[in-house]
């Protein structure tokens, strides 16, 4: 292998990226569009659900329940209606997704001591969001509900200085993620996403450029060894990728406010690896596919749904089918991702991700040996 | 190397593509500082001898040496010692005039101490010095190829293999393209080129006639044209002209005929008794004939001699065809 020959495939790859438009738009853009698409696209935070509320009671204390949950945050009421045909229009329009219903005789059966319903009908087309707006609602009645027995027991003097509370109590914490923010899980993920995408992307342009605009013949004419192509090639997009994943570590810190508590280092080097695996499957694709499309297109083919469905992105691996689990193990992304996560905010040393940083490695090398043998310099 | 030393040798060299013969047993020679002609219409298995040559396929069989290595068996050895040009433009449009000719210069590893001067001197033969900044897409055709032509010599090769150069390219180029190229042949390198244009092929010390994957003659110019033809030549003017061929491709003493502009060729054993019977021959069957006169053949007409001889319909050089095969890569 021959060094300057090496630099001089780089530097003429340089040129032609910074010159060409298109390939500057996916280096620059793409991390940045696909960070926001997925940071904010892909959320299972629900919050600000729409609701309507009809109070036919219209007491000071179906007031207070209402207030209840105007001051949520999980809440907005959009609709004060009037009736309960109001309501239901509501629903069917989809101005709302859960409606309040406070029965007319609701402080008159309280003030009695008696029990008392109070209905909520949701829109469970989005089962998910109905779910979850439901034990939302629940609970702000329920808080509700042991305030109105307090104030029973206090009035009955039943109460004692300490007053009264529920004998058992959970007190949950949820580590590494204390707000139970959807971002904080996701976005380390979306950087494992776009370092897929972005990184086979721009490979799988290299080879089969030089087919389609014919510069291949010139080139493998020259006493150009197959790995002098390949690393010249992969060189600056190599260094690219290093600016783009830290570019989106930026702005999952910065932006969507998720923790970094691992060292950079151990980023540093888990990206780098996972890099060569992406790189070298990108040269890979652009080498057997020969076209532009048809090796872009078997690049997010290979990366954005397995990544995006098999890696613990979004589905929890523990929790897919014995077989699925199996194919997930062949997933470079799969590792990369317990990794990347861990970093990001559990801060795991080194030792304890050995594991999958040792697969990782293999993985970027058995890749990079498959792309080298990839390349041969005949025309057919 | 001395002078005279065989600097391509080719010996039974054939290229299949599936069923279809694109080379079939091709032997030939070329010597040192030779310009070596490769005739042939498009789709004779030019392309392919070359890119054989050049490492860029592997032959079926046969075998051939460049600078006496083995191309099948050490390509890089070979390829370190010649300089190629594609049949299609085939360096980088984005890049600049200077930028590619870097680039091939870094290919060719050419020793960082002399590379000003060899980039001078290649920027001031393709006439290209002071565009050394313009985008190689903005040139025109024949700046183009004598761009390629520099970053295929930058490394100063002792054979050149060129690919039908100047097709594509203005007159006054071509030219000069081949002004260029004797140049080098004086120095010493060994020139292999390939071409369909029949006027350019008089430029070569020596040539080669390959039709459908065949050597079907070989020789100096003028060999050929001694050799090839089996009589002499005459040219006749008539009226009409299509009526004409009709009637002298069966008449006794021509051995050949055929249409070259707007009059006939006619192969005859003896150009002096043909005048006299032909112009007879031709008036009793109502043509007029204003002109009859022996000429000297040109390469076109030992072509057309050679092919038809063959039993072959005479596929008109320089009409522009396909090249089979080597242009589609097989997945």
């Amino acid at each position: 292998m021959n060094l300057s020959r090496l630099a001089a495939v780089a530097h003429k790859e340089l040129i032609q990226i910074f010159r060409d438009p298109r390939s500057l738009l996916v280096v620059v853009a793409m991390p940045i569009v696909l960070m926001f698409a997925y940071g904010y696209g892909v959320s299972f935070d629900i919050k600000r659900v729409p609701i309507c509320v009809l109070d036919q009671d219209g007491s000071q204390r179906s007031q207070d329940l209402l207030k209840r949950f105007q001051s949520s945050e999980y809440f907005r009421v959009v609709n004060v209606a009037g009736n309960y045909r109001e309501v239901l229009a509501d629903i069917d329009r989809g101005h709302c997704q859960l409606a309040i219903v406070i029965p007319w005789n609701f402080s008159q059966r309280l003030a009695a001591g008696g029990k008392v319903e109070v209905q909520a009908v949701a829109d469970a087309s989005d089962n998910n969001t109905a779910n979850v707006s439901m034990s939302y609602s629940e609970a702000v009645i329920q808080v509700y509900s042991q305030q109105v027995q307090l104030d029973w027991l206090k009035r009955h003097g039943m109460a004692g200085a300490g007053g009264v509370s529920a004998p058992i109590r959970v007190d949950a914490r949820t580590w590494f993620n204390e707000d139970l923010e959807s971002a904080a899980g996701i976005v380390p993920g979306v950087v494992v996403m776009v370092m897929a995408v972005v990184g086979t992307f721009l490979t799988s342009l290299t080879i089969a450029r030089e087919w389609e605009r014919g510069t291949m013949e010139q080139l493998i004419s020259t006493p150009v060894s197959p790995m002098e192509v390949m690393l010249g090639k992969l060189a600056p997009y190599f260094v690219i990728g290093i600016l783009d994943t830290t570019l989106c570590a930026v702005m999952g810190v910065r932006w969507f406010g998720v923790p970094f508590r691992g060292h950079w280092s151990v980023f540093l080097f888990s990206s780098m690896l996972f890099l060569i695996v992406v790189l070298s499957l990108g040269y890979f694709f652009s080498v057997v596919g020969k076209s532009q499309l048809a090796a872009n297109q078997m690049a997010m083919l290979a990366t954005f749904l397995p990544t995006f469905l098999l890696s613990g992105f979004i589905f929890p691996i523990d929790q897919m089918p014995v077989a699925v689990q199996v194919v997930s193990w062949v997933l470079p992304a799969r590792y990369f991702m317990t990794i990347i996560r861990s970093v990001f905010l559990k801060g795991t040393s080194v030792a304890q991700l050995q594991h999958n940083l040792l697969v990782l490695a293999v993985f970027s090398g058995l890749l990079a040996f498959v792309a080298t043998r990839a390349f041969h310099k005949r025309l057919e | 190397m001395t002078n005279g030393d065989p600097s391509v040798v080719v010996r039974d060299l054939v290229k299949k593509f599936g069923d279809f013969v694109a080379v079939d047993h091709i032997n030939l020679e070329a010597q040192r500082g030779e310009i070596f002609g490769f005739l042939g219409p498009n789709g004779a298995g030019k392309s392919t001898t070359i890119r054989m040559l050049c490492g860029l396929l592997h032959p079926t069989s046969g075998w051939a040496t460049v600078a006496g290595i083995d191309v099948a068996r050490e390509p890089d050895k070979v390829r370190e010692r010649i300089g190629y040009m594609s049949q299609k433009f085939s360096l980088y449009n984005d890049l600049r005039v200077i930028e590619n000719l870097r680039f091939f210069a870094g290919m060719y590893e050419v020793p960082a101490s002399v590379l000003p001067e060899r980039i001078r001197w290649a920027l001031a033969m393709a006439g290209l010095a002071g565009r050394e900044s313009s985008l190689t897409a903005t040139l025109a055709t024949g700046w183009k190829q004598r761009l390629a032509l520099g970053c295929a010599v930058l490394h100063r090769p002792p054979i050149l293999f060129l690919d039908e150069p100047t097709s594509g390219v203005d007159p006054i180029s071509r030219r000069q393209f081949w002004e260029l190229i004797h140049e080098m042949a004086g120095e010493g390198v060994t020139v292999f080129v390939t071409t369909h244009y029949m006027d350019e092929a008089e430029y070569c010390n020596r040539l080669v006639l390959i039709y459908r994957g065949q050597i079907v003659a070989s020789g100096s110019p003028a060999e050929l044209k001694q050799r090839a033809m089996k009589g002499e030549l005459l040219l006749v003017e008539c009226e009409p002209l299509g009526r004409a061929l009709e009637i002298l491709e069966g008449a006794p003493g021509v051995l050949d005929a055929a249409v070259f502009g707007n009059a006939l060729h006619v192969v005859a054993p003896q150009a002096g008794r043909a005048d006299s019977t032909l112009r007879p021959y031709l008036n009793e069957r109502g043509i007029r004939v204003t002109r009859v006169e022996a000429i000297r053949p040109s390469l076109e007409d030992v072509f057309v001699s050679l092919t038809t001889m063959r039993g072959a319909p005479p596929a008109a050089p320089g009409v522009p065809q396909d090249e089979p095969a080597p242009e589609e890569r097989p997945s």
